[in-house]
């Protein structure tokens, strides 16, 4: 570990703006790329079982 | 030999079997992406010793060149897969190539912000017009070319067929772009301190670099590997096969799979 | 049967969103050629910054007044929609309102990013983005009158500009004269009251302009 303790960790050496800055906008970036084609799915889906049971009508 | 590679052309061409091996690879790719990513995180956040010039700041490195990397060959993909589609006339290549460009897209502008952010305390600005992340910017543009283009034409196959031809002109001018931006860089700017250490990095330091790089691949193939599915269910949706899928409890792989 | 129309044309807007996205990017795009047509020099860069960003503005808004009318001209609406009992100039201001919030808006919040780019210095930002929320409904009321004058017109395109244009040019004096003043820190209070009263001034002048030039327009 190259850090002494969770605090000094977390301040990156006074670059902690910097650090976490950008690791969070990674992890919003990479969330939204997850998260994204399964609410699409989801909106497809239903859909296509509206679609169905109207036809079975 | 050449029955074998017929009969794999046929099989891609099909959106079912794409649909079915797709989602079995995802679980591979995730898995294997994931724990690269983390491995890699982990390392480079807190076991990599910090830089000599940069200090702990050099640690965006993780993130900002996973980023770079992938979302200019996301866009060598997206045009290959277009010239693909126009070539051979495989309608699921058009469809890969599409949901690339989001991808990329949200990549290019992750490696912009992670750029300028990491520029602040390395140059004192937030952004400087340097060869590289100039270029990076111009690859976000031509990626908005692309989408705007898909969002403008509604009829898909021609909306396919335009956006393949733009995005294969554009990969043939990015190494074209790219001198001109270096060479006006030249002009204005002495040589710029690069953002990436060349391979002179420690091992410690550079091993989580090709972790993170690799798992951004696997988790940039599960991304891709979603959204063509959902294309696919939507263009196949009146098929019986999808009727079949989805009658036999989708609801089992919403969850996990993606 | 305005509110009716103002959904309407909302919910139009918001699902193409290719055309919310093209005036943002264009205008993303053009402030950027100016660095590598000029020079990166942060202090060069910083000098021309706001005159950069406001003439990329004026350029984005010009591009996004097709929106206005000419998909309504196209399909008819646009003249069920003067024959309203409602008088045209309120259906005007609907139009203008939805386009204002669509493609002039949204230039007043990504206006900063590029100050950051074009290395505004600190002073401009705040009489930046005033200007633009200030100034960006005069853009879009003053746009109407050359939409409404230009729809319909096949080679429309490279008239409008130049027919509101010159309408544009108190706007961008006072607007980025605002943001030097701010960058040199000076009071900048006289430039928001000009364009505030330009903006009562348009208010009432614009949809009665534009109403006047659709119909003539429609009787084409």
């Amino acid at each position: 570990m190259f850090f002494d303790d969770l605090s000094s960790f977390l301040a990156m050496g006074g670059h902690a703006e910097y650090v976490w800055l950008s690791y969070g906008l990674a992890a919003v970036i990479v969330a939204i790329n997850f998260i994204s084609p399964v609410l699409t799915r989801k909106k497809i889906i239903k859909d296509i079982e509206r679609q169905l049971r109207r036809e079975q009508k | 030999m050449w029955t074998r590679l017929k009969r794999l052309y046929h099989k891609m061409g099909s959106p079912k079997w794409f649909y079915e091996i797709t989602t079995r690879w995802s679980k591979w790719f995730m898995a294997v992406g994931s724990i690269l990513m983390l491995t890699g995180v982990v390392w480079g956040l807190a076991f990599a010793p910090a830089d000599y010039l940069q200090g702990n700041s050099f640690r965006i490195i993780y993130i900002h060149v996973p980023a770079s990397l992938l979302s200019q060959s996301a866009y060598i993909m997206m045009a290959v897969a277009g010239l693909v589609g126009l070539v051979w006339n495989m309608k699921m290549s058009f469809v890969v190539g599409k949901v690339i460009a989001p991808i990329g897209a949200s990549l290019a502008i992750l490696s912009l912000l992670t750029g300028a952010i990491w520029g602040k305390p390395t140059w004192g600005t937030w952004w400087v017009w340097d060869a590289r992340l100039t270029s990076m910017l111009i690859l976000l543009f031509l990626y908005f070319g692309v989408i705007a283009i898909y969002n403008a034409i509604e009829n898909d196959e021609m909306a396919n067929k335009a956006a393949a031809v733009l995005a294969i002109v554009g990969s043939i001018n990015i190494p074209v772009i790219k001198y001109s931006v270096e060479w006006w860089n030249t002009l204005h700017q002495p040589a710029t301190i690069t953002l990436t250490k060349k391979p002179t990095m420690a091992p410690e330091m550079f091993i989580p670099l090709m972790l993170t790089i690799l798992g951004f691949y696997c988790w940039f193939a599960v991304w891709v590997f979603a959204r063509t599915r959902n294309e696919i269910l939507f263009k196949e949706r009146k098929t019986n096969w999808v009727k079949k899928l989805l009658q036999s409890g989708h609801k089992k792989t919403t969850g996990a799979q993606l | 049967m305005l509110m009716a129309l103002l959904k309407r044309d909302l919910l139009l807007a918001f699902r193409n969103r290719g055309d919310l996205l093209n005036p943002l990017m264009f205008f993303m795009i053009v402030a950027s050629l100016f660095p590598l047509a000029v020079s990166p020099d942060p202090e060069l860069l910083g000098v021309i910054a706001a005159g950069v960003i406001w003439v990329g503005a004026l350029l984005a808004t010009l591009l996004s007044l097709d929106l206005m009318f000419k998909s309504d001209y196209e399909d008819g609406s646009l003249e069920q929609m003067l024959l309203m009992p409602q008088p045209a100039m309120l259906m005007v201001l609907v139009k203008v309102l939805v386009h204002w919030l669509v493609a002039g808006l949204p230039l007043a919040f990504i206006a900063p990013l590029l100050g950051l780019m074009l290395g505004l210095p600190n002073g401009g930002f705040m009489p930046l983005i005033l200007s633009l929320l200030l100034a960006t409904p005069i853009l879009s009321l003053l746009g109407a009158i050359g939409a409404g004058l230009t729809v319909g017109l096949r080679k429309g395109g490279m008239l409008m500009p130049l027919l509101i244009l010159p309408l544009y040019i108190p706007v961008l004096i006072f607007a980025s004269g605002s943001v030097q003043a701010g960058v040199q820190g000076s009071d900048y209070l006289g430039h928001m009251a000009f364009l505030g009263a330009y903006l009562a001034l348009t208010l009432v002048v614009a949809p009665v302009a534009a109403a006047a030039a659709l119909r003539i327009s429609l009787a084409r």
